[in-house]
């Protein structure tokens, strides 16, 4: 609230408006300023030491023979069809379950939205706990329904032809399809609280206006709905894709990479942790920051998303 | 709205009701079943049994849970403490006073917050086992911050711009002490947005892996979600599903009451530093 500040600056006498704006500047910092360090301590050192690593040939059991090669880590990298097939997957599940969320949250905003008063409340409630169940618990639970030693969704669906030996975490597909559906089944509750949170600012005044004019639920909804929030809808969509892009826990959890379900996070976290070539899985690392910095840039250029309104300012 | 339209968005909110609760109503069915039952392929037990509690809690797992349960409490309060006091004075800063850099620190903030962690990790792996942080607390103290802090900054800033700061200058024209003004006036209108913000950075922490797992080595550090990812079941021939899910259930528990309690308060975090017009 910028009225605050701009109303005391207004009172302050003009002679010692320059002593007080200095005075407050400093105390700014004073009060900012760990916060903002430790922000950068936790994040900028470790990416530039990442992108610093990722110059050398370096593996943990090996550190006599650790050798700069320039851009060589990048190079075998690229060239690689495991990188890119971990990066087609990470793009798949980011594509379909940002897609499918921003959908059924929108529905799960609009029935928050109309529900009887009474049921208000406890659709907030309920909505909260996907969000707050570890998202390790959600992948276990989404694995032991589908699995053959513990599931129930073989016995539930052998009208669609499963049997009690059909394996969803053999193949790609299935085991992707379970993937999305827990990742789904766990972030739509937070698109579909913002998506309401935008859908409460749409003036009813419009919405009024339209229906006396005569327009359809459908017009309605596309005409003067969709338009008022477009910027909930595109700081939502921009968040979930993020995060989306970064999944590794529902894969750790229910396939560890098996069958070509290997994501970016997790080739980066196998080189590094499980291999210990420092050098490669830092390189990897450092490409799955470009592409996150890449996709906002997108975002915020292209369908130029205002994050000051997600800024709250 | 006519009768039909009430009930239609009423089964919309039933089914709002099952698609939530439905994969926790299965785990915590799973949980209860005996080894015996684990494949009888039913989503509930045929007997109830509290096997799977017993073998985590007392049994040949609780070596492995019950640490790490403490420790991803630990490091979890202290994550978040560390991270709402230090974001209480960036947010009274951004919220009050007017000063140069205060846009750089929420993107700052807004950046760290979309930063993928594994990125963060492959450096700290190397220097944390230089320095003698790997397998510690403070190892993975340290990185949680990434999580918690943005949110908190954001978080607060928006509820401390909600508040009436005039009022504590009322105060004091009224007689009020600069002390008595911020006790009695500032503390009770801030506590809600502190205490909200701690409640969602803490789901933040709490529900780490990435970090977890790759920090730790053993029970010394390791938290809940890394044991639950690398337990493996007392034996090869016994499937390790029944004691997972009862552990599943147990770290669910705190997050679920905390959701039960402070419903409105999370909503409004949740929500209010993310849109607002």
């Amino acid at each position: 609230m910028t009225t605050t500040v701009e109303r005391t600056e207004a009172v302050a006498p003009v002679s010692s408006t320059s002593d007080k704006s200095r005075a407050e500047r400093r105390l700014g910092w004073y009060l900012a300023g760990p916060a903002f360090a430790v922000m950068l301590l936790v994040t900028a050192y470790p990416i530039v030491q990442a992108v610093f690593d990722s110059l050398f040939d370096y593996r943990l059991t090996d550190p006599q023979n650790s050798a700069f090669v320039g851009l060589g880590n990048y190079g075998v990298i690229l060239t690689d069809s495991v990188w890119w097939t971990s990066f087609g997957v990470t793009v798949l599940i980011t594509v379909v379950t940002v897609a499918v969320e921003l959908v059924l949250g929108f529905a799960l905003a609009l029935v928050m939205l109309n529900a009887l008063r009474g049921l208000r409340p406890v659709l907030r409630t309920v909505i909260l706990i996907p969000y707050a169940v570890i998202t390790v618990v959600s992948a276990f639970a989404w694995q032991f329904a589908f699995s053959v030693d513990s599931g129930f969704v073989n016995a539930w669906f052998s009208f669609l032809g499963t049997t009690a030996d059909t394996d969803w975490f053999g193949t790609q597909g299935s085991s992707l399809f379970v993937i999305c559906l827990a990742e789904i089944w766990k972030t739509t509750p937070f698109i579909s609280l913002l998506l309401l949170a935008g859908l409460a600012q749409v003036p009813d005044v419009l919405q009024e206006a339209a229906k006396v004019d005569g327009a359809t639920w459908w017009q309605r909804m596309r005409r003067v709905t969709l338009p008022n929030m477009k910027a909930a809808i595109m700081v939502a969509v921009l968040f979930r894709t993020l995060d989306a892009f970064r999944v590794f826990d529902s894969v750790f959890v229910m396939t560890a990479g098996a069958n070509n379900t290997e994501t970016v996070s997790f080739l980066a976290y196998r080189q590094t942790i499980e291999r210990v070539e420092i050098g490669l899985g830092s390189a990897v690392s450092v490409l799955l920051f470009l592409s996150v910095v890449l996709i906002s840039v997108l975002f915020i250029k292209g369908f130029k998303v205002d994050l000051s309104q997600a800024r709250g300012e | 709205m006519s009768t039909r339209e009430k009930v239609g968005w009423g089964i919309g909110g039933l089914v709002i009701i099952v698609y939530c609760l439905f994969p926790v109503a299965w785990i915590v069915s799973l949980s209860f079943k005996s080894s015996d039952d684990i494949a009888n392929g039913q989503f509930l037990p045929t007997v109830f049994s509290g096997a799977n509690y017993e073998q985590i809690l007392v049994g040949d797992a609780a070596g492995l849970f019950l640490p790490a349960l403490v420790n991803s409490f630990g490091i979890c309060l202290i994550a978040t403490f560390v991270s709402c006091l230090l974001s209480m004075f960036a947010a009274y800063a951004i919220a009050r006073l007017d000063f140069p850099g205060k846009k750089l620190i929420l993107s700052t903030a807004l950046a760290v917050a979309i930063f993928p962690v594994i990125s963060i990790v492959t450096p700290l792996f190397n220097l944390w086992r230089q320095i003698g942080l790997y397998n510690t607390w403070p190892g993975l103290i340290i990185p949680y911050l990434s999580l918690t802090l943005p949110i908190s900054i954001w978080t607060l800033s928006a509820f401390f711009r909600e508040i009436p700061w005039e009022m504590e200058q009322a105060a004091q024209v009224d007689g009020a002490t600069p002390w008595q003004a911020f006790r009695k006036v500032i503390v009770p209108l801030a506590a809600p947005g502190v205490f909200t913000t701690a409640i969602i950075a803490f789901f933040l922490a709490w529900n780490d892996f990435v970090y977890g797992i790759s920090l730790t080595s053993t029970e010394a550090a390791r938290p809940v979600p890394a044991a639950l990812g690398l337990f493996s079941g007392a034996s090869q021939f016994e499937s390790p599903n029944g004691p997972i899910a009862a552990a599943a259930v147990i770290v669910t528990i705190p997050v679920v009451l905390l959701v039960l309690l402070f419903q409105r308060r999370i909503v409004a975090g949740l929500t209010n530093g993310a849109v607002k017009g």
